[in-house]
């Protein structure tokens, strides 16, 4: 048994220690928001926020997450008002959406410590979100509205 | 490229009343047309071939026969039905079809997600459906309050009439469903659309920013256990010996079967199916391929392009007489690579398959074919599977196949509970249904004044279609599309077709042969313009006579990219295309700074004829431009002993974020009917991109992908 806190919520895994938390997430706790693309932290689809940072769920085992706290994007807000969520509603990113939930953590997490990213630092911080649609330039337009939803106070 | 769905008006829709259920439309098709009154009611009840359900408490079903793969169908159709319905279109729910002739796609053959025909396929059905909807309830209303239909209005799901008189179509739907269907409904003038043609925001957007979205992936069923597979890394090969032994004492572990599809791994969870699968010690019978690998391909490609003069897809005068009086002689050979699709979501199946039947949970592009496939692996008929298609994350043409189906059945048939088998990321990039390989050889003739008058093709190509929807008579389509629909006017044209299989499946992907015909004719015309000294630009007009739509889309790609006019140290290369009805032509400007190759814009111009959702036809313009500046760049899978040497996003790369030039995607409203928007853009940008290079370095590229050729 190994006890993590995911969406602030402090919870009992019963999963060998070695599962990534990937599949804690999805098979264990059936929280299917978070989603495997690559399984080898590639392609940035299983994103999520450990302790706040970006994280890829994928390759990071149970066991280094006991303790931590987790939040997954069924955990970043509840009822798509985290200004990343709204900015992606207004400006209709995704496509197939598959890759969505990890983007929108990614870009989640860039706000976070960079509130206004210029387009060289979404660059960096998201170039390890593959999107096979290509919403990339709408992913771009997006986070340069969630920067300004946050700025003029219209959310935090 | 067929026209849309050539049905009767006056004889394709039925309506039911079941009890409590309010109206629900449903639709025959011509051909079975003589279907009685009873058994169409009863298929509607069983909400078989139902298109719309209005149900009394004033919800508004629509019923989506094309799977969301990210194209956009779950807004666009039911945008159509609302149109001539007159509700409030955020009402609206969506459900997917299950199998029903109603839902085949004609110009597929079948219930088909593909050809990006579904906006032509739904045009008039879905209009006709709401329109025929909206016109029973009007009758409903009129005779419940004995007035003049023409006295009544429907508008937000409601029916108005006289003195104030109101009912909501919920109200209105039993007695609706009664009423005879209405013939000659007329549907609305262009001029009156409120919804068509504007933008508007996706259905399925919501559910994509929350992770409420289910795909096939997400599917959760109770007591459902999770299956990992083992296939054959030589592709062809079969299970020769299998030692579970180790594997079935692993952790979770529930059974272990040899199935034709591979060795599949029951588990508790996916991640104690993986390891056991991980564990297994398998020989493998390798079968036919041991030997295969890209030259071999090749070597076959041409020898049989030397040897085979091939089928005649399409001969206009006669070309090679044309070659030999030409005043200037041009000859060419091309060849493509094989291509993996990389949907971000990794094939997978959910099953449960019980006592008199199945049930099948899958992100599928072909819902007819995977019944059939599921039967076949459950041992039962057809009827007896159900498909419930869930979201997909990303098709491109790869769920049109149903090689991951076969693995979940027998898995769950063997268990007796339902059954989800994943393929990782390595499983999906080495057992792909790749993007066969192409070679092309062109020959091309110019008179004193620098005209074409000759004009050869000859492709020499693995057929798809004969593998997946057999049989082929004559030249498969899905090969010569573009080559055969050249836009130019060039007097004596011939193309040909040879077929060569290479020993592994080929399959579909996001814009087929135009990718590989555009990027032959778009490169060739700009070899024919420079060696007759032309600018590309005015030698492509000058072979566009009366071609106004083509012409448009050239002309204006030029302006907005100022063609001939590219900042210092940029070069731009152009292309021009028809496809699925859609006219595009495209400029890309890139540079080499220390020879190193930057793509800084591509400009696109489209001509799609009537939109439905301009915001969906941006975004689609920009999704192809992505993915032909992908494959361009960087797109090849390798075959070495017939083991396919890319395994995940390291080795086959994908555009990033850091990597995307900047876009500028422009749209002509130019009223003809609608063409596809899904496949459209893809195959310009590999051309555009290869002439601006050719502008550059004065190097013309006949092999793909660019960024492993030295260039500098």
């Amino acid at each position: 048994m190994t006890t993590i806190t995911v969406n602030n919520q402090m919870l009992n895994v019963d999963a060998d220690s070695d599962t990534p938390l990937l599949w804690v997430l999805r098979d264990h706790l059936g929280m299917t928001g978070t989603k495997f693309g690559c399984g080898m932290a590639l392609c940035g689809a299983c994103t999520v926020h450990i302790d706040g940072a970006a994280t890829r769920s994928c390759v990071l085992p149970l066991s280094a997450v006991a303790g931590k706290s987790v939040t997954t994007i069924e955990g970043l807000s509840k009822d798509r008002s985290h200004a990343v969520q709204k900015a992606w509603l207004e400006i209709d990113v995704p496509q197939c959406g598959y890759c969505q939930s990890g983007q929108i953590m990614s870009a989640a997490a860039l706000l976070k410590t960079n509130p206004k990213p210029s387009d060289a630092d979404i660059d960096a911080a998201m170039s390890g979100n593959i999107c096979r649609c290509g919403t990339y330039p709408r992913i771009r337009r997006a986070i340069h509205r969630a920067a300004a939803l946050l700025d003029t106070g219209a959310d935090k | 490229m067929k026209a849309a769905a050539d049905l009767s008006r006056r004889d394709f829709l039925n309506a039911t009343a079941v009890a409590g259920s309010g109206l629900i439309l449903a639709l025959t098709l011509p051909g079975r047309a003589g279907l009685s009154k009873s058994a169409a009611a009863q298929q509607a009840g069983g909400q078989l071939n139902a298109w719309l359900k209005i149900a009394r408490d004033n919800s508004i079903t629509v019923i989506v026969d094309r799977s969301e793969m990210g194209q956009g169908v779950y807004t666009a159709l039911p945008m159509l039905l609302a149109e001539e319905l007159e509700i409030d279109f955020d009402a609206i729910r969506i459900e997917a079809a299950p199998v029903g002739d109603a839902y085949i796609n004609p110009g597929n053959g079948g219930q088909v997600t593909g050809t990006s025909n579904s906006v032509q396929d739904a045009w008039d059905k879905l209009r006709m459906a709401g329109a025929t909807a909206r016109t029973m309830l009007v009758l409903t209303a009129a005779k419940r309050w004995r007035v003049d239909p023409a006295a009544c209005v429907a508008k937000n799901g409601m029916v108005t009439g006289p003195q104030g008189k109101a009912l909501t179509y919920g109200e209105l739907a039993d007695s609706a469903a009664k009423e005879p269907i209405p013939k000659n409904v007329k549907l609305k003038a262009k001029s009156g659309f409120q919804i068509i043609g504007k933008p508007r925001a996706r259905i399925d957007t919501p559910g994509k920013v929350d992770g409420s979205a289910e795909f096939g992936l997400d599917v959760k069923l109770p007591g459902m256990l999770h299956a990992a597979l083992a296939q054959s890394p030589v592709l062809g090969g079969k299970v020769g010996q299998l030692d579970s032994s180790a594997s079935e004492k692993m952790p979770g572990v529930r059974k272990i079967l040899s199935t034709a599809s591979g060795v599949v791994v029951v588990a508790d969870h996916f991640w104690q199916a993986l390891k056991a699968r991980n564990a297994l010690r398998i020989t493998w019978d390798p079968g036919p391929n041991l030997q295969l690998d890209n030259a071999a391909i090749q070597a076959q490609l041409k020898k049989t392009a030397a040897s085979d003069a091939g089928l005649s897809a399409r001969a206009d005068g006669d070309a090679e007489a044309a070659l030999e009086s030409a005043k200037q002689r041009l000859s060419a050979a091309y060849y493509l690579p094989l291509l993996a699709h990389a949907t971000m979501e990794p094939m997978n199946c959910t099953a449960d398959v019980k006592a008199g039947g199945c049930d099948l949970y899958v992100g599928t592009q072909v819902q007819q074919v995977a019944q059939t496939t599921a039967a076949t692996a459950a041992g039962l008929l057809p009827a007896q599977v159900r498909v419930y298609t869930t979201l997909i994350g990303g098709g491109f043409g790869r769920r049109l196949d149903i090689d991951f189906i076969p693995a979940a059945v027998e898995a769950s048939k063997a268990v007796g509970v339902p059954v989800k088998v994943i393929w990782t990321r390595e499983d999906d990039m080495t057992h792909d249904t790749y993007r066969p390989p192409a070679y092309e050889e062109v020959s091309g003739g110019l008179d004193a004044a620098g005209k074409i008058t000759a004009w050869k093709l000859h492709i020499t190509s693995p057929s798809i279609t004969a593998r997946m929807f057999p049989p082929v008579k004559g030249v498969d389509d899905s090969v010569i599309e573009a080559a055969v629909n050249n836009l130019y006017d060039v007097p004596n044209l011939a193309v040909s077709y040879s077929r060569q299989e290479i020993g592994i499946d080929v399959g579909y992907l996001r814009s087929v042969s135009h990718a590989p015909n555009c990027f032959v004719i778009e490169s060739f015309m700009d070899e024919l313009a420079a060696a007759s000294g032309q600018n590309p630009f005015d030698f492509r007009m000058r072979h566009l006579a009366n071609k106004p739509r083509q012409r448009r889309v050239l002309q204006q790609a030029a302006e907005h990219a100022g063609w001939g006019k590219p900042p210092p140290g940029r070069h731009q290369g152009i292309a021009l295309m028809e496809g699925y009805t859609t006219h595009l032509a495209q400029v890309a400007e890139i540079s080499f700074a220390g020879g190193e190759l930057k793509v800084h814009k591509i400009v696109c111009v489209v001509d799609c004829g009537q939109m439905v959702n301009p915001r969906i036809v941006e975004s689609q313009i920009e999704s192809g431009i992505v993915f032909g500046l992908t494959a361009a760049l960087w797109g090849e899978v390798t075959i070495v002993g017939g083991r396919v040497q890319q395994s995940n996003f390291n080795n086959y790369r994908l555009l990033r974020h850091n990597e995307l030039p900047e876009l500028e995607v422009h749209l002509i409203d130019s009223g003809e009917a609608p063409g596809g928007i899904g496949e459209a853009a893809v195959p310009l940008v590999a051309p555009a991109l290869c002439n601006a290079i050719f502008a550059a370095t004065g190097r013309r590229l006949r092999a793909l992908p660019i960024g492993l050729q030295k260039l500098a």
